[in-house]
């Protein structure tokens, strides 16, 4: 689904990605640890298209298809979704508003009809309900005043009404109360399937306790150092980041 | 036929030659502005002799002012011998005879707009032979204010039926000399609207300028005078959406409003000028008088306007709260793209005791465009217990605008309370790149954030009209990102 080969992109004349390759299958979710700096939110950006990111060379091609090419606008209508790390917070602009015009641009690229008002509140209350969120989140600020728990929350809800084929979690367990991190895990897992792929980034092992990983590659500066199946974690929760980057240096 | 009035004849031997009424109703007045180009346009107006006075007086007035320079835009001198002070109505001759013959990028804009197609024909200026269904539409309205006592028509009408109310009221808000486009205004206004609401009535639906009968050709010196007297309630709409275009440079407008005791009136704008081509080229000057008296106890006078045509825009709707108890409100979306400029605002004039004012204003800047807000909160010695609430935020789009904000306040009296919040904010590439990391384009998601933005002005306006406004700024700020 996702193949990713020799990437190097750099942000402001500074090269952050030098030469990073990853293939992710169709059902398969994948998770990418690293110590902090290592590039993995800058990886997460180019697979969305952020236009302050230059990919100096090396290809991303995504169901046969290079990506590089396609707006920001287009990869997310093609079913990629990102969950940031730090959501921004919109003033003015109704959540639902946001979700509804995510989920209707979504659909007409599908030549679908937009989505009936009241089954969007409907299903946008469903999963609402199955994360642990107030409905009276639909009609704040998109992200405005939200606890840091909260905006996490709201991308989840994002994830789930817009229902991606390739998602993308930047972070998305970091600052995640018990609670929340389980209501996460239930979403993410919840759209596990044959067709999708999941790339989740974490520093943690407990969100790989909810959701379990097919592949595990730790990130060093700029470059995947090694990757395995889901005991890597485990061995680099014991070991630690140096652990990795000396085998690699080695 | 009816009579001439007294002054033509003096008017004749004056400086033109007999019949010269007839020849400038079809021709219009040579450019430039005397005593006699006064008398003219009320002569041709038939106009009763105290408004030849009052025009007169305004005249004098204005010969003696300087045109204010203290507004923050630029614009080369206005030549105002170069202006024709009265121009004939437009012959079907010289208009469109079909929507084929208008500026394709001008129907374009209509389309977006989501205007009906008879309506389109009007606003571009084609000559149309039926005027379409409002007609009935206009006569039932018509029957339905008449039923109530409403009076509401043009200038013109209410000087010729109702000259006690106009004599009584006009310049009662905005006197002759209160500024130099108003007295330009006064001596040479051509038409405009006028409205009363007898006693205790509440107007049974709202008034908009689009089904002013005789409405035609109100021209670049408008009027308007909108009277609710005691316990009235009035919600009035002026202007339109798609864009106006006109070969006149110069808009000096006067809009004057009077509430007396307990009487509410509405006052919403939406103003489209043509705004001048990308390098702002042809666009209108748009300088505007706007005030509202509450003249009576417990009255309410409230102004909500979005502005995004016009050149250059000048214009300050304002309340007097006179009566006690009195209420202002201003609620404003002003949007300036490419080199447009707009120099907008209020002024609360608090006189009366335990008298509240809120001012909301949003002001928008894009491209080249500079946007500044320019208000005044006075409280009078007199004025105990006033309270205001000002609310001033500027968005800027893009990074060579500017957004200016000039508060002025004169509290003269320990007991009021005024409170004023300011904000400036940009449009974030990160916001962008958020929404469309969502799947919204780039364009759709700058005109989700300004509707956001302007979210609790268009609360204020009637229902239709906010739906509008909404296409109407999506439309002003294409391509004012990227
Ligand atoms: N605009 C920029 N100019 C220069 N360097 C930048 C810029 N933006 C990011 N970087 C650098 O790129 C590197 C990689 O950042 P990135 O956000 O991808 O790290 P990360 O692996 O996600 O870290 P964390 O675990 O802390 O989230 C960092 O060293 C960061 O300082
Ligand atoms: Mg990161």
């Amino acid at each position: 689904m996702l193949d990713i080969k020799d990437l190097h992109a750099a942000i402001g004349g500074n090269e952050i990605l030098r030469g990073l390759s990853l293939a992710v299958g169709a059902g398969e979710v994948h998770a990418i640890m690293g110590p902090n700096g290592s590039g993995k939110s800058t990886l997460a950006q180019v697979i969305a298209g952020h236009e302050d990111y230059e990919v100096t060379s090396g290809s991303v091609q995504y169901e046969g298809r290079d990506l590089l090419e396609l707006a920001p606008e287009e990869r997310a209508r093609e079913g990629i979704f990102l969950g940031f790390q730090y959501p921004v917070e919109i003033p003015g602009v109704n959540n639902a508003y946001l979700l509804k015009a995510a989920v209707n641009a979504k659909r007409q690229h599908e030549g679908k009809d937009e989505i009936d008002a009241f089954e969007f509140l409907k299903l946008a209350r469903e999963k609402m309900a199955a994360l642990g969120m107030d409905p009276k989140f639909l009609n704040r600020g998109v992200n405005e005043g939200f606890s840091g728990g909260e905006k996490k929350r709201n991308e989840i809800l994002q994830m789930a009404m817009l229902e991606p084929k390739l998602a993308v979690l930047d972070e998305t367990d970091s600052g995640l109360d018990i609670d929340a991190l389980k209501a996460v895990a239930e979403g993410v897992n919840a759209l596990r399937s044959p067709e999708r792929a999941i790339v989740l980034v974490t520093h943690y092992q407990r969100l790989l306790d909810y959701i379990e990983p097919d592949r595990v590659h730790v990130l060093s500066e700029g470059r995947i150092v090694r990757s395995g199946d889901k005991s890597l974690a485990l061995e680099l929760e014991e070991k630690g980041y140096e652990w990795v980057r000396e085998a690699a240096n080695a | 036929m009816a009579t001439e009035p007294e002054n033509l004849e003096q008017l004749v031997n004056r400086r033109y030659k007999h019949g010269f009424v007839t020849d400038i109703a079809s021709e219009g007045l040579p450019p430039g502005l005397d005593e006699d180009v006064v008398r003219a346009i009320s002569a041709i107006k038939q106009e009763p002799e105290f408004l030849l006075e009052w025009r007169l007086r305004a005249y004098r007035l204005w010969r003696e002012m300087a045109e204010p320079d203290w507004a923050h835009v630029h614009y080369p001198k206005i030549d105002y011998d170069a202006i024709s002070y009265y121009s004939a109505p437009k012959s079907d001759k010289d208009r469109p005879k079909s929507l084929d013959e208008v500026d394709p990028k001008l129907l374009e804009t209509y389309d977006k707009l989501g205007i009906p197609l008879h309506e389109r024909a009007k606003l571009a200026g084609v000559a149309v032979d039926a005027v379409f269904d409002s007609v009935s539409v206009a006569t039932t309205f018509k029957k339905k204010l008449a039923d109530a006592g409403v009076i509401f028509c043009s200038f013109s009408e209410a000087v010729r039926e109702h000259p006690e109310l106009v004599r009584k009221y006009l310049g009662s808000v905005v006197p002759q000399r209160d500024n130099f486009f108003a007295a330009l205004n006064s001596a040479v206004f051509s038409d405009g609207s006028f409205v009363y609401i007898p006693k205790g009535v509440r107007c049974p639906m709202e008034l908009s300028t689009y089904f002013r009968i005789n409405a035609a050709n109100t021209g670049q010196f408008e009027r308007t005078l909108i009277v609710a007297d005691e316990g009235s309630h009035v919600s009035y709409l002026e202007g339109c959406t798609a864009p106006m275009r006109d070969e006149n440079q110069l808009h000096a407008a006067v809009v004057e409003l009077v509430a007396l005791k307990d009487a509410e009136i509405k006052y919403s704008t939406v103003q489209n000028w043509y705004p001048g081509d990308e390098e702002g080229r042809g666009g209108i000057y748009n300088f505007v008088t706007k005030r509202g008296d509450c003249r009576g106890a417990n009255s309410k006078i409230s102004w909500t306007q979005v502005e995004t045509g016009s050149a250059i825009t000048w214009k300050y709707p304002s309340c007097i709260l006179r009566g006690d108890n009195s209420v202002g409100e201003f609620y404003s979306v002003a949007v300036a793209n490419n080199y447009q400029q707009a120099d907008t605002g209020t002024k609360m004039i608090h006189i009366g005791r335990n008298t509240r004012s809120t001012i909301v204003s949003k002001g928008i800047s894009a491209g080249k465009a500079q946007n500044a807000y320019r208000g005044l909160v006075r409280v009078m010695p007199q004025a105990e217990g006033a309270r205001n609430h000002t609310q001033c935020d500027s968005l800027l789009i893009g990074k060579e605008c500017g957004a200016h904000t000039f508060p002025y306040m004169e509290i003269r009296n320990p007991t009021a309370k005024v409170e004023h919040e300011a904000t400036t904010s940009k449009i974030s590439a990160d916001q962008l790149f958020y929404c469309r990391q969502r799947g919204i384009a780039e364009e759709d998601a700058v005109n989700m954030i300004v509707n956001g933005f302007c979210k609790e002005v268009f609360n204020e306006l009637p229902m239709e009209f906010a739906v509008e406004a909404q296409a109407l700024l999506n439309v002003s700020l294409e391509g004012a990102v990227g």
